[in-house]
C-alpha cells in the first residue's frame, strides 16, 4: 500500500495539505503537520499526491 | 481521442504544475515545456527568505527531482523565449525561430519585478529570480546599511532577513504601513510594529525621488529631502506579468491573459493561462481577477491540467486568496480580501504585542470575507474554509475565541 510521510523539521503550518485532503491531513496548534493516516489504498494515490504537492516547502512524500 | 500535442510556456510554479496536473489526468500526448530561464522549474518563495539567510543554497530549490521530471516524458526547452504567438497557425514562435506546434496552448510565463524607476546603480537590486538572490546575498553578506523601498511581501521579507543577519535596515514605501494592498491598513501598523521591535527603521508615507552612488556609498533621496545614505539598496515594488509576447495574437491581453474561470482564454479554444500571469474570472468576486500567489499557481494549473484532458466535463474555480509571508519568527497568512471593512481582532492585547493575532474582514452580520493571521496556523484553515462557504464571521469568530481559550 502507498503511504505518505510527512517531514515534521521542515513542516511551516502553511496547511495547503489540510484544505487539499482532511482526511488525511490535519495541523496541531503549533502548526505542525498531523497524519490522521499515512496509508491508503492505490486507487486513491492521485488525490493525495495532489495533495501533497500543494506543500510550499515540500515537506510531504508519497511512497510505495 | 486524438493524442493531443501540449505546449506549456513557462517553466516555473505553473508550468510544471500543469504538466503533473495533465499526466496525472491520464493526459498520453506529448508535451513541450519552454522556459525562459536556464534552469530547470525552481521554487521562488525561498529567494528572499532561507536562500537570503544562507540556509539554504540557492541550487537547491527545485520543483521536481530529476526521476520525477523524466517520468513526466515532457520536451524540455530551457534558456527559449517565447516571442510570439500564432493562434491561426497553432504555433508559437521561440527566439531561436524554432516554432513550437500545439493543440492545446497553455500560458505560464508569470510575472517580473516591475524596474526601478530611478535605475539601478550598481549595489541596487531587484528580486525576482535565482540570479538575483545570489547577487543580492553577495552583498548582503558584507554587512553595512540596507535600504529597502517597497515594503510589499517581498521587500518586508528582504527587511526582516537582513535584519536577522545583523544589517541596519532601512525601510520606505510611501504607504502609510508595510503590506497595505495585501493586508489592509490596520494588521498593516501591527506588522509595522514587529519591525521596529526588530530593530527596522522605518520611512511610511516617504516617496523616493532618487537613487544615486554605487556599492557601498548608495544615496537614497526621499521627496521631504531626507537622504539614507546605504551599502546595498532594493527595490521591491511590485511585479507585472510577462505578457508582452502575446501581443498582436489577438488574446486578450489585460495586465495578464484574460480566461474564464475554466482557465481558457477568452474568444478562442485551446489557450489556457495559470498563475500569476493569468487573470481569470472570479465567480465569487464577478471580476476578473490576476493572483500572485504561489498557493493560487497550482490550483489552477490542477484546473487546466484537467480541462485539456476533459473538456467536456471542465472544472471552475473560485479560489480563495491565500499568501502567505515568513518574516522573523512568524508566518503572517492572509486568506480571500482583507478590505471593505474596519476588522475584528481576536487575540487579547499581549497577544498582539507578541506578533500573535487574527484579524476577521467582512460586514458585521455577514459572511467572513477576508481574514489575517499572524502566529495562528489553526485560524488560517478555518478561516479559508468560511471564506469559500460564506459561513458568518460571527460564527467564526466565536470558534477561535473558544479554542483560544481552550488552549490556555
Ligand atoms: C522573492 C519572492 C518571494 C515570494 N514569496 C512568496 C510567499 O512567501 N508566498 C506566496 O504565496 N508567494 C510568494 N511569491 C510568489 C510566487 O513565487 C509566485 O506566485 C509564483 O512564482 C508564480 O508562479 P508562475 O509559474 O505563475 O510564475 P513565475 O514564477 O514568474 O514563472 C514564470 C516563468 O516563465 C518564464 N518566462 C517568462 N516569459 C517567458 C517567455 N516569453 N518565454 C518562455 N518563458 C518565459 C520566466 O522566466 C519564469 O521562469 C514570491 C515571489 C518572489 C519573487
Amino acid at each position: 500500500m502507498p503511504v505518505v510521510r510527512a517531514d515534521l523539521n521542515t513542516c511551516q503550518g502553511y496547511a495547503n495539505c489540510v484544505l487539499a485532503a482532511d482526511d488525511i491531513f490535519d495541523i496541531d496548534d503549533s502548526g505542525t503537520v498531523v497524519l490522521l493516516r499515512s496509508e491508503f489504498p492505490d486507487t486513491e494515490r492521485p488525490r493525495i499526491e495532489a495533495a501533497a504537492r500543494t506543500c510550499p516547502v515540500a515537506a510531504l512524500v508519497v511512497e510505495q | 481521442m486524438t493524442r493531443r500535442r501540449v505546449a506549456v510556456i513557462g517553466a516555473a510554479l505553473g508550468g510544471l504544475r500543469t504538466v503533473q496536473a495533465l499526466r496525472a489526468a491520464g493526459h498520453d500526448g506529448e508535451i513541450v515545456l519552454v522556459g525562459a530561464e536556464p534552469d530547470l522549474p525552481y521554487d521562488r518563495p525561498p529567494l528572499s527568505k532561507a536562500v537570503l539567510s544562507g540556509e539554504r543554497p540557492a541550487d537547491d530549490l527545485g520543483l521536481a527531482t530529476a526521476e520525477e521530471l523524466a517520468s513526466l516524458d515532457t520536451t524540455l526547452l530551457l534558456g527559449r523565449h517565447a516571442e510570439r504567438l500564432d493562434v491561426a497557425a497553432g504555433d508559437v514562435v521561440l527566439d531561436s525561430g524554432d516554432r513550437v506546434p500545439f493543440d492545446d496552448l497553455v500560458v505560464a510565463t508569470g510575472t517580473r519585478a516591475r524596474p526601478s524607476p530611478w535605475g539601478l546603480p550598481p549595489g541596487a537590486h531587484l528580486l525576482r529570480t535565482r540570479a538575483d538572490a545570489v547577487a543580492l546575498r553577495s552583498d548582503l553578506v558584507r554587512g553595512g546599511r540596507l535600504v529597502v523601498v517597497g515594503a510589499g511581501v517581498v521587500g518586508c521579507e528582504v527587511a526582516a532577513t537582513a535584519r536577522t543577519l545583523g544589517l541596519e535596515v532601512t525601510l520606505v514605501d510611501p504607504l502609510e504601513a508595510p503590506m497595505v494592498r495585501v493586508v489592509g491598513p490596520g494588521a498593516g501598523a501591527m506588522l509595522a510594529e514587529m519591525h521596529r521591535s526588530h530593530g527596522v527603521r522605518t520611512r511610511f508615507g516617504a516617496r523616493v525621488e532618487q537613487l544615486e552612488g554605487t556599492r557601498g556609498a548608495l544615496r537614497v533621496r526621499l521627496a521631504d529631502g531626507e537622504v539614507l545614505d546605504a551599502d546595498t539598496v532594493v527595490v521591491g515594488i511590485g511585479a507585472e506579468p510577462n505578457d508582452g509576447w502575446l501581443a498582436g495574437s489577438g488574446l486578450e491581453v489585460r495586465d495578464g491573459l484574460v480566461c474564464d474561470e475554466f482557465g481558457r482564454a477568452s474568444g478562442v479554444t485551446g489557450v489556457y493561462a495559470v498563475g500569476d500571469v493569468a487573470r481569470w474570472w472570479h465567480p465569487r468576486h464577478q471580476a476578473h481577477v490576476r493572483l500572485e500567489h504561489w498557493t493560487n499557481a497550482g490550483e489552477q494549473a490542477a484546473v487546466v491540467g484537467h480541462n485539456i484532458v476533459h473538456p467536456d466535463e471542465p472544472r471552475s474555480l473560485a479560489p480563495v486568496e491565500y499568501v502567505w509571508s515568513d518574516q522573523f519568527d512568524r508566518t503572517v497568512q492572509v486568506a480571500g480580501r482583507p478590505e471593505g471593512w474596519p476588522a475584528e481582532v481576536v487575540g487579547d492585547d499581549e497577544a498582539v504585542a507578541t506578533g500573535r493575532f487574527t484579524a476577521l474582514f467582512g460586514p458585521p452580520d455577514g459572511p467572513l470575507t477576508g481574514m489575517v493571521a499572524v502566529g495562528s496556523p489553526r485560524s488560517t484553515i478555518a478561516g479559508r474554509r468560511a471564506i469559500a462557504t460564506g459561513t458568518p464571521l460571527r460564527e467564526v469568530a466565536d470558534a477561535i475565541r473558544v479554542r483560544t481559550v481552550a488552549n490556555r
